[in-house]
Order: C-alpha cells, then sequence, then structure tokens
C-alpha cells in the first residue's frame, strides 16, 4: 500500500486553530500544496490579512508578512514590484478585501498588477464575532443585523468576481466552492491556474472561495454545506468570469433560479 | 557631489532620495508635495526604480510596507491630510521593525486647511503619529540643501535602528528655488548591505516574517521595552541641532524649519540693534536636543519660541529646560510671520528681560540650580551645525550624558 | 485494503469527511480524542477504496490515504 496524501511542504507541519469545519484549512492546505507542486515556495511572499486567517502566516511554509485591513493588495504590489521574480499572494476575507479593501482590490486589478489573490467569501466577518460582511445574504442573521440583513436598511451583498470582471486589468477571475471534495478539487485547479498565471506574467488573478463559517452562521458543519447550496450559490454562482486569453466567461453552476 | 545646482525643494528632496539609493516611491497627488511624485515619476524608472501613483495614501502607504518588507529604500511623500491617511501603515512599519523613509511637506491645518507652510503637524511627527507605542525619526530641513541631503540621513538611520525616518518640511520649503550641492556620493543599491530580515528568496534559510502582532501573553510588552531601549540610544546618540551666537546671549530664540529661517533674519535686525540674541535651531525634532536646550538655561536669560502652529513645539521647549529659564511663545497657526514681526517679539521679549533681569522672568519659581549650570560640557558642544548632512556620523555621537 | 489513518490529535470532528466519501465508510467516534473532540474513523472494514475525498474536505489535514 502507498500513501496517497501527504502534508504539502508548502504548509509548516502543525495543527491549524481555525474552527471545526472552518474552511479556512481546506484553501490553506490547496495553497501550500500550489506552493509545492509548482515549485515556488522559496520564492514565494504570502499576505496574511486582518481577520481569522491572520494566522496564515503561521501556517504558509514561505516568506510571510501580516498587515492592515484590506490592503493586502497594495502590500502584494509593493512586494512585487520590488521583486518582480517573487511570487506574490495575497489571502483575504470578505471583510477585508470587500469591505475596507475594495479600493485596492478594485485598483490592484485595474492595474493589472502580476499577484494572486485568494478571496475567501463565507459572507460573514470571522474573527469579530459574526458581523454583516459585504458579502452577507439577504435575510441573513449576524451579529449587526440580528433581525437578518434587508435591502432597507443594509443594501445588498456585493458579487466581486462580477464587479471585477468589468476591468480589463483583471486577468483571471473565478468562483469556486469547497462544499463538496469536488468543488475543492476545482477549487485547487483554479487556485493553481492562478498561480501559474502569475509564473506566466498574465497579470492580476483572483480566485473566489465559497466557504463555511459554522461558528458564527449558528449551524453545525454539515448543516453549513448546505447553506451553501441553498443560499450562498444562488446569490454567488460559481464559474470562470476572466481569463487571460477570453475576456468574459459566464457562470457554469448556480445562479438565482 | 561637490556640484552647485538651483533646485526646488520638494524636487530636491526627490533627487537626494534617488541619490541616497531610494528605487521604490508610492504616493498621491496633494499640493504642496506634487513635485515630488512628479519628479520620481520620470526620475525613477531612469535609474531602474519603480515609481507608482496610488489609488490612495492608504494604498500608497501599504506599498511601502510591502516593498520596504523586501529590503529595498522605499519613500513616500504627503502633505498633511494625507499623511494623516497614512499614519496606519506608519504604525504598521513601526511595529514590524520595517525601514522606510517620508516627507511630509506640511500645509496649513487642521482639515483641508489650506495649502501654505504651517508648522501644524509637530506634535502628531515628534510623537509617532499613529496608533500604538512607537517613534519616527523626524529631521526638520530649513534650505534646500538640507531637504536634498536629509533623505540619506533618513534612510541611514531608518536602516540603522529599522524604524521609520522622516523629514518634516512645509510649503515653503518644498516650493522655493535655491542653489544646492549634494553632499554625499550616490549610493548604489546593489552594494548595500544584505539584511537579515527581508523578504524575498527564502532558499537555504528558514521562512521569515514580518508582522507588527504578537497575541502571546507578555511578548507584546517585551518587544516595545526593546525598542523603547532602542528609541532611548537614539536619543542618546542622534541628536542633531544648530545654535548660532548663543553664547553670551540674553535672549535665545528656539525656532526649527521654515520658522527658524525667518527667526534668523529678526535676529540679524535685532543684533544690528546691538540687542544680544542668538539662535537655537533643532535639527531633529525627535530625537529633541533636551540637554542642549537645558544647557541655554544658566546662560540665556529667557527663550523665545517662534512657531508656525499654536504652541506645539513649545511644549518640547518647556519640558527640556523644566523651569529653569522663562519660555516666551510666538505662535501663528497657519500663518507666516515676517522678520519685522519677529523682531517685534524678539524686540518686547529683551524689555521683559531688564524688567525682570533673573532668568526667572515670567517662568515657575525656580528651585535648586538652574539644571544647565552644571553641564559644564555643554558649552564646549554647542557648535554651529550648518553641515549637518556632511558631518552627520561624528556629530551623531556628541548627544552626551543623559 | 486500501485505508485512511485519521490524526486524532488534528481532527476536530467537524464530519465533513462522512459527507465526501462516497461509500460512506466514514463515522464519528464516540470517544472523546485529546483535544476534546469526536474524531472520525475509518466504520467498515473492506469498505475504503483510497479515492482520497475525504482528505480533499478535511479541513485540518488529519487524513491520511493508503492506498
Amino acid at each position: 500500500m502507498q500513501q496517497v496524501n501527504k502534508w504539502p511542504s508548502g504548509l509548516v507541519n502543525k495543527p491549524l486553530r481555525y474552527c471545526p469545519g472552518c474552511g479556512h484549512g481546506i484553501v490553506h492546505r490547496i495553497v501550500g500544496e500550489c506552493l509545492e507542486e509548482l515549485g515556488i515556495r522559496e520564492r514565494t511572499v504570502g499576505i496574511a490579512p486582518v481577520g481569522c486567517s491572520v494566522f496564515a502566516d503561521e501556517y504558509f511554509n514561505c516568506d510571510m508578512i501580516q498587515g492592515p485591513h484590506g490592503r493586502g493588495p497594495a502590500i502584494a504590489t509593493g512586494i512585487k514590484r520590488s521583486k518582480p521574480e517573487c511570487i506574490v499572494f495575497s489571502y483575504q476575507g470578505d471583510g477585508d478585501l470587500a469591505s475596507i479593501g475594495m479600493a485596492e482590490t478594485v485598483h490592484s486589478a485595474a492595474r493589472s498588477e502580476n499577484i494572486t489573490v485568494i478571496f475567501i467569501n463565507n459572507a460573514i466577518y470571522g474573527m469579530t464575532g459574526g458581523q454583516m460582511a459585504p458579502t452577507t445574504l439577504i435575510g441573513q442573521q449576524a451579529s449587526t443585523c440580528p433581525r437578518g440583513r434587508t435591502v432597507q436598511a443594509n443594501g445588498y451583498p456585493i458579487r466581486v468576481c462580477e464587479l471585477l470582471a468589468q476591468l480589463e486589468g483583471a486577468r483571471y477571475l473565478e468562483r469556486t466552492s469547497t462544499h463538496t471534495a469536488a468543488h475543492v478539487i476545482k477549487a485547487k485547479k483554479a487556485i493553481r491556474q492562478a498561480f501559474q498565471n502569475q509564473i506566466d506574467g498574465k497579470g492580476f488573478s483572483l480566485v473566489e472561495v465559497l466557504s463555511i463559517c459554522p461558528t458564527n452562521w449558528g449551524l453545525t458543519p454539515l448543516q453549513s454545506l448546505k447553506f451553501v447550496t441553498e443560499k450562498m450559490m444562488p446569490m454567488y454562482p460559481l464559474g470562470v468570469f476572466r481569463t487571460p486569453d477570453a475576456a468574459a466567461g459566464a457562470a457554469t453552476e448556480g445562479g438565482a433560479a | 557631489m561637490g556640484e552647485k545646482i538651483l533646485m526646488k525643494g520638494n524636487e530636491a528632496l526627490a533627487e537626494g532620495a534617488i541619490r541616497a539609493g531610494c528605487r521604490f516611491f508610492s504616493g498621491y497627488p496633494i499640493t504642496p508635495q506634487n513635485e515630488v511624485p512628479e519628479y520620481m515619476s520620470w526620475r525613477l524608472p531612469d535609474e531602474g526604480g519603480t515609481f507608482i501613483q496610488a489609488e490612495s495614501e492608504v494604498a500608497a502607504i501599504n506599498m511601502i510596507y510591502g516593498a520596504a518588507a523586501t529590503g529595498i529604500r522605499a519613500m513616500t511623500s504627503s502633505s498633511s491630510p494625507g499623511i494623516s491617511l497614512k499614519q496606519e501603515g506608519i504604525s504598521y512599519c513601526a511595529g514590524a521593525d520595517l525601514p522606510f523613509f517620508y516627507a511630509n511637506v506640511v500645509r496649513g491645518g487642521p482639515g483641508l486647511g489650506n495649502i501654505a507652510a504651517a508648522q501644524g503637524d509637530y506634535n502628531q511627527s515628534v510623537r509617532g503619529g499613529g496608533h500604538g507605542d512607537y517613534r519616527v525619526i523626524v529631521m526638520a530641513p530649513n534650505s534646500v540643501d538640507e531637504m536634498g541631503n536629509f533623505p540619506k540621513l533618513c534612510f541611514e538611520l531608518a536602516e540603522k535602528y529599522r524604524m521609520p525616518a522622516m523629514v518634516l518640511a512645509d510649503g515653503i520649503l518644498g516650493q522655493m528655488m535655491e542653489p544646492i550641492e549634494f553632499k554625499f556620493e550616490r549610493v548604489d543599491p546593489a552594494k548595500l548591505p544584505a539584511k537579515d530580515w527581508a523578504l524575498g528568496n527564502s532558499a537555504g534559510r528558514a521562512k521569515r516574517v514580518v508582522k507588527s502582532y504578537d497575541l502571546r501573553e507578555g511578548e507584546l510588552e517585551k518587544i516595545n521595552l526593546r525598542r523603547m531601549a532602542a528609541y532611548r540610544k537614539i536619543e542618546q546618540d542622534e541628536v542633531r541641532f544648530e545654535a548660532k551666537n548663543c553664547e553670551g546671549a540674553d535672549l535665545v530664540v528656539v525656532a526649527y524649519g521654515t520658522s527658524s529661517r525667518i527667526a534668523a533674519g529678526a535676529i540679524k535686525l535685532a543684533r544690528d540693534k546691538g540687542l544680544k540674541v542668538g539662535l537655537f535651531r533643532p535639527i531633529t525634532l525627535w530625537p529633541f536636543p533636551k540637554k542642549q536646550l537645558a544647557g541655554l538655561a544658566g546662560k540665556a536669560k529667557k527663550l523665545l519660541v517662534v512657531e508656525m502652529s499654536m504652541g506645539q513645539f513649545v511644549d518640547d521647549v518647556r519640558l527640556a529646560v523644566n523651569g529653569a529659564i522663562a519660555v516666551d511663545l510666538y505662535a501663528r497657526p497657519a500663518g507666516i510671520p515676517s522678520a519685522e514681526e519677529v523682531m517685534a517679539e524678539i524686540e518686547k521679549a529683551c524689555q521683559g528681560i531688564k524688567a525682570a533681569p533673573a532668568a526667572t522672568a515670567a517662568a515657575p519659581k525656580q528651585r535648586g540650580r538652574p539644571k544647565g549650570s552644571k553641564n559644564k560640557k555643554t558649552k564646549a558642544k554647542r557648535t554651529v551645525r550648518k553641515r549637518a548632512a556632511r558631518k552627520q556620523a561624528k556629530r551623531g555621537r556628541k548627544g552626551g550624558r543623559r | 485494503m486500501p485505508e485512511i489513518k485519521v490524526d486524532e490529535k488534528l481532527c476536530k470532528g467537524c464530519e465533513l469527511c462522512t459527507t465526501a466519501c462516497p461509500k460512506q465508510c466514514i463515522a464519528m467516534s464516540d470517544q472523546f480524542s485529546v483535544t476534546g473532540y469526536y474524531p472520525a474513523k475509518l466504520a467498515k472494514q473492506d469498505c475504503c477504496t483510497g479515492c482520497g475525498l475525504c482528505a480533499q474536505i478535511c479541513p485540518d489535514l488529519a487524513i491520511t490515504v493508503f492506498k
């Protein structure tokens, strides 16, 4: 018998401290495997955000920098332009990327910085205790919209991939999910592509990953998987929204019925 | 080196930074510092460097945070409201022990204020400026020549102590033209020593992490105490100032930056009239020349602080002399005094000295010996420091006891 | 026979692997692990095909697959 899988060299061999079921661990493993498989670990610099994944600087086994809330793509710009031979990725949650850091997200995409952005969308603020995120769904409860998000009070959630798809500089945009093993495999393919694009000098790549947050959703991990398919995917359809070769793609799975 | 050229202050600052090895600049337009990014935008690419016009000051400082983490000499500049926006990032750089250089070409405030020269950002600069406990090295030029020569000093100090260093200028210093001589050899960034903390190629070594947080019990305090010890050393070793005609002066005018230039003109008028007036100009605002100012107490009879702010700088002067000598204030918040106006203040202050000849004129009651009178070394050390940039290395160690 | 090994020090008992297994070989233990969770375990003999899907969805890299 042979061992099929192993701890990737792109990830420090230590237990992850995220909550049970949290999607960060899955995406951490994917990124760690990509660093190993693409042979880029020793020239990669990662950026840890503010939020639950602030601890990403401990986990990824490459040079890491932790920066101010939402500024990952600006920090990545500074690193990549100073050391173009490095592979630079920014790992961000939805509050970090789509709320406080929206300007940096949009402008780094517009400049088509040759960086890779990993965007974890779990529709909630995790670290601070379940407050409403820019991606919180209409009707979804959060600790700052305890009766559920309403359009009247809170406006609409933001679809990041669709928004960025308007920009010529956004060269690769894909929304993936982690709610089934098959989706995890697809997510890895997308993230690997996003790194490959950077290696090939193709410009700004962003992979959005729908991810569960059982703790702050107030659901069990298994209930959370259902929440992704029933609530999140209609709002956030999966698919490739831009590739370096073709302008705009279309959603291939999910979407409003 | 050696050649005198005519330059605008902001351009001298930019050129000085490039000659000092700066190869990364990110900034955002704001008056009256626009010549800095404009100059960088055409000059840096010629030197193989990177210029980025960021989407905001917030993005600009975070690009600096990333660039500085790779060990490159990185610079940003702005003016007052923009510097306020950059404070979070500056705090992160301080907290992550990253060296970089920035300039604040101060304008009138608060709020949008105006675009004229002012000194209202004094407290923000010398007290760190952002959240948390930290300092930045603050150098205050008063000529285009110093605008061009201080960036190198700032980069060197920033790297020596692994912290941010800044030039605190203002709209006048940024906009005026003067002859300048760059008094140093061009720095070749490739020849700078490698930094054992810089991010990038991790082959053959352990991964490195640049961060400003530590959630482990008691660890953050340990880091801050270590940083505090470094700050104490800087306060000992890196003080720079200029003292002119302070020997035998009844009144010493204390001013920095543009105020010190205006004061120098006023002092000339005063001395022509036979008044014994000197000028004390801190060149480093942090570390502040506390000891040197305290040394004036046993000698001059009064100090007159001239500042283009409400009375921020005067607080540090008063803390330094600790009541041992009277300190008058001529404050012009977002106003630019003329030499004649300062002259009138000098005359007023000198009359005060005649009316109450003791050094206690307007000071709290003195207890014991004046602090400065004990310090015999001060006299010998009170050197004119016009050429600070050239002789910095030697002078850096003249701070003495503390 | 193919099998999986669950590292009980890493497993947080989230049960995601139980949904990923096409043959429902995985169940949760009724014994607390040292970290205080009910860890996953291979519950049925001769069931695992070594497909590795459980390891794909495991957020804690707790599952090692042998084939």
